[in-house]
């Protein structure tokens, strides 16, 4: 059991403070750190090897927009992400969006992970063929991917008005995607310990319960390494925001690795570990902030907890865009307008329990429930992202995401 | 291709020319090529370009600086690093498809035995109930298992309670891999088997009770014998594909050592760039698969399979 080194109370990193819904006079000098970084990175390795990959200069061949004759939308999303009708898998805002709009949504929990779905559609979105959805959400440093290979749509934003409107006023300008021309914010999330607290029978506070002897074997963790990782470099005394290097992230995935080996963490997963928590063969883990709440519905069993660790918590965007092969832009746009009405968000973010980047969806979620209007997993303020440490994990450059990747791969995936 | 058009056009026109006829050889022989076409284009379509394509990508290199991307280049280091790397994944995809190949076998042949010879008007209804599962998903059924063997689940509960588990659960152990490697191969087992078995004439088996052997040397040398195109046939049909197989290992299997065939998938989908190392492990795996079965085949192969 390390102990946790006591911190003074720092800055809200860019990320963390653009999804805070009170924020006031943030520095945006750091933002635009991470940009031009990520930006050095590509002008350097610009120059190594042949020609360099098309991607980045070709003017934009968008297909038809046939959104007009043709109403119909498919969406690519991940588990437990939008609010659904008891156990039926009806979702009551996306009823109402397709009685509205007579535009039928064909919707899907397609996403376990960021990097298998990436590598599932992008050879097919290169090859300019469709993959048969209008919309996929896909998280911050994967939307900054998508974006700079250009595999996404830009995005109308006059067609909406509701995004322009009430999207955060941090969020409108993010590092990857200026002035959101190609994505906008789903919902935002923490990653934390997330457990039953019948079943581990006591209290789990520090990264380090989690390693407790009798819960050998049944610990599920994230495959999303800046999650996973992140939250055991905090533990370790790093600041993920900040310029740490490969040694502070190895560091980390030789702890991970040992916690396997030694057999306390039972398996690394996606969105799927959800599944390992129900049936029980998992009682808890490194998870997603949202996702225990709804399983302590699903499950009806209110002793599932999620718990930001005293070391801290790692944070997170995921963004809706438009596949570059979709024919059914205005649709989606039509959606994604429909989803930044407050009323609208407040009734997601009270089933899905993530951070809601909806300005003005507090407010009517006094009328739904005025407990979850207090609720930090949904209505961060500053003050509680700056106690619990919570931290985005820094912007990797086009060459560390690979190193990692790999890093990951064969010390933690076992590959 | 044309290599592998003559060598089985080739007896069939030999035997019409000891026949004597000098017009029909030529045009029996072009039949035989039109009738090959279809499926000479078939795999013309389907392997070789595939193939091509596998072998160019294996030799490429990632592009440094963009990840996702890889330029053409000739690039052995893909070869070098799947096979040090990876060498332990490797042998524990033979293991263990080997162990079910050797556990289908073991269920297979006294199914496939009762099938033929014992079963009489249940003879199709257990037809029948050896090819069901295929109506439904591979997944699916592989994940129904991975919930029937879950710590919660009954399986787990009884093998517990009678101490049976050193690690307290049946799920994620190599032990569920080989099982669930086991189960779902095993009609592609029992199908050849039975065919084989099925074609044998009962009045040979007979002779060798008339000929005073007992049943197990009858079995030894008449049936067994009799059957072994079908063995050599499901032998190959369960241990192909359960060597390249990583779905098991995924959904039943442990944190720590995976098949190559999970190495193979992850280079693809979750390493950006990793498609030429995914393409070398591909091909190696596909050569020492290749090697095992050409030496498997001459040491006990027939002159027919099935």
């Amino acid at each position: 059991m390390t102990p946790i080194p006591r911190r003074s109370r720092r800055r809200l990193s860019p990320e963390a403070a653009a999804v805070v819904a009170a924020s006031g006079g943030l520095s945006r000098r750091s933002l635009l750190g991470a940009g031009t970084a990520l930006g050095a990175g590509v002008a350097l390795s610009a120059c190594a090897p042949p020609e360099p990959p098309s991607g980045g200069l070709a003017t934009l061949d968008l297909p038809k927009d046939v959104s007009a004759e043709d109403k119909i939308l498919k969406w690519a999303n991940w588990t437990a992400y939008l609010d659904m009708n008891g156990k039926e898998t009806k979702s009551p805002t996306l009823s109402r969006f397709m009685e509205e709009t007579g535009i039928q949504v064909t919707y899907s929990e397609d996403v376990d992970d960021n990097d298998s779905y990436y590598a599932k559609v992008a050879p097919q979105l290169r090859a300019g063929q469709s993959i048969d959805r209008d919309i996929f959400t896909l998280t911050d440093w994967m939307a900054a991917r998508v974006i700079r290979d250009q595999l996404c749509q830009p995005l109308e934003l006059i067609q909406m008005p509701n995004v322009v409107n009430n999207l955060l006023q941090p969020l409108k300008d993010v590092s990857f995607d200026p002035g959101r021309q190609h994505s906008i914010t789903w919902q935002s999330g923490f990653a934390g310990i997330g457990y039953n607290k019948e079943k581990v029978g006591r209290e789990l506070k520090t990264l380090d319960d989690l390693w407790a002897d009798d819960l050998k074997g049944k610990i599920v963790v994230l495959s999303e390494f800046r999650d996973t990782a992140g939250l055991v470099m905090q533990s370790q005394g790093v600041d993920i925001d900040s310029d740490w290097g490969r040694t502070e992230f190895e560091n980390a995935l030789d702890f991970i690795e040992q916690k396997i080996e030694e057999g306390y963490i039972r398996k690394v997963k996606g969105n799927s570990y959800m599944e390992d928590l129900t049936s029980g063969n998992a009682v808890a883990g490194i998870t997603w902030s949202g996702d225990i709440f709804v399983l302590a519905y699903d499950t009806e069993d209110p002793n599932w907890t999620f718990t930001i660790p005293e070391s801290g918590g790692t944070l997170w965007s995921d963004n809706l865009m438009v596949p570059i092969t979709s024919t059914h832009r205005r649709n989606a746009e039509t959606l994604m307008n429909y989803y930044y009405e407050p009323s609208v968000a407040a009734e997601v973010a009270a089933w899905v329990n993530y951070v809601c980047p909806v300005d003005g969806a507090q407010a009517e979620m006094e009328k739904i429930d005025p407990d979850l209007a207090e609720s930090p997993f949904i209505f961060p303020t500053a003050d509680y992202i700056q106690e619990n440490n919570i931290q985005a994990f820094r912007v990797l450059d086009a060459d560390e995401d690979i190193e990692f990747a790999d890093l990951w791969s064969t010390k933690v995936m076992g590959n | 291709m044309s290599g592998l058009a003559q060598a089985s056009v080739a007896p069939a026109a030999a035997e019409v020319t000891a026949g004597g006829d000098d017009q029909r050889p030529t045009r029996r022989s072009w039949t035989a090529y039109l009738l090959l076409l279809p499926g000479a284009l078939w795999l013309g379509v389907f392997f070789v370009l595939p193939l091509v394509q596998l072998a160019t990508v294996s030799l490429q290199s990632r592009f440094p600086g963009f990840p996702g991307y890889y330029y053409r280049d000739v690039n052995f280091q893909n070869y070098v690093s799947a096979l040090t790397d990876y060498g332990p994944h490797f042998l524990r995809s033979f293991v263990y498809a080997g162990l079910a190949t050797f556990l289908a076998f073991v269920v297979a042949y006294p199914l496939a035995y009762a099938m033929a010879f014992k079963a009489g008007k249940w003879r199709n209804l257990m037809m029948i109930c050896v090819v069901a599962p295929f109506f439904t998903s591979f997944i699916l059924r592989t994940f129904a298992w991975s919930q029937i063997l879950a710590d919660e689940g009954w399986v787990a509960g009884i093998l517990n309670f009678l101490h049976l588990l050193p690690s307290g659960h049946i799920i994620n152990t190599p032990l569920a891999v080989v099982a669930g490697l086991t189960y779902n191969f095993l009609p592609f087992m029992v199908l050849p088997i039975y065919a084989s078995l099925e074609r044998a004439d009962p009045r040979v088996i007979e002779a060798g009770g008339d000929l005073y052997a007992d049943g197990f040397t009858t079995f030894r040398t008449v049936t067994l014998p009799m059957s072994m195109p079908g063995v050599l046939a499901g032998t190959l049909l369960t241990f192909i594909p359960a060597a390249g197989d990583f779905v098991n290992m995924e959904l039943l299997g442990p944190q720590r050592g995976k098949m190559v065939g999970n190495v193979i998938n992850d280079q693809f989908l979750a390493i950006p760039g990793g498609y030429p190392v995914a393409a070398a492990l591909s091909f190696t795996l596909m050569a020492a698969i290749l090697v095992m079965v050409f030496l498997y085949v001459r040491r006990f192969g027939t002159e027919e399979l099935v």
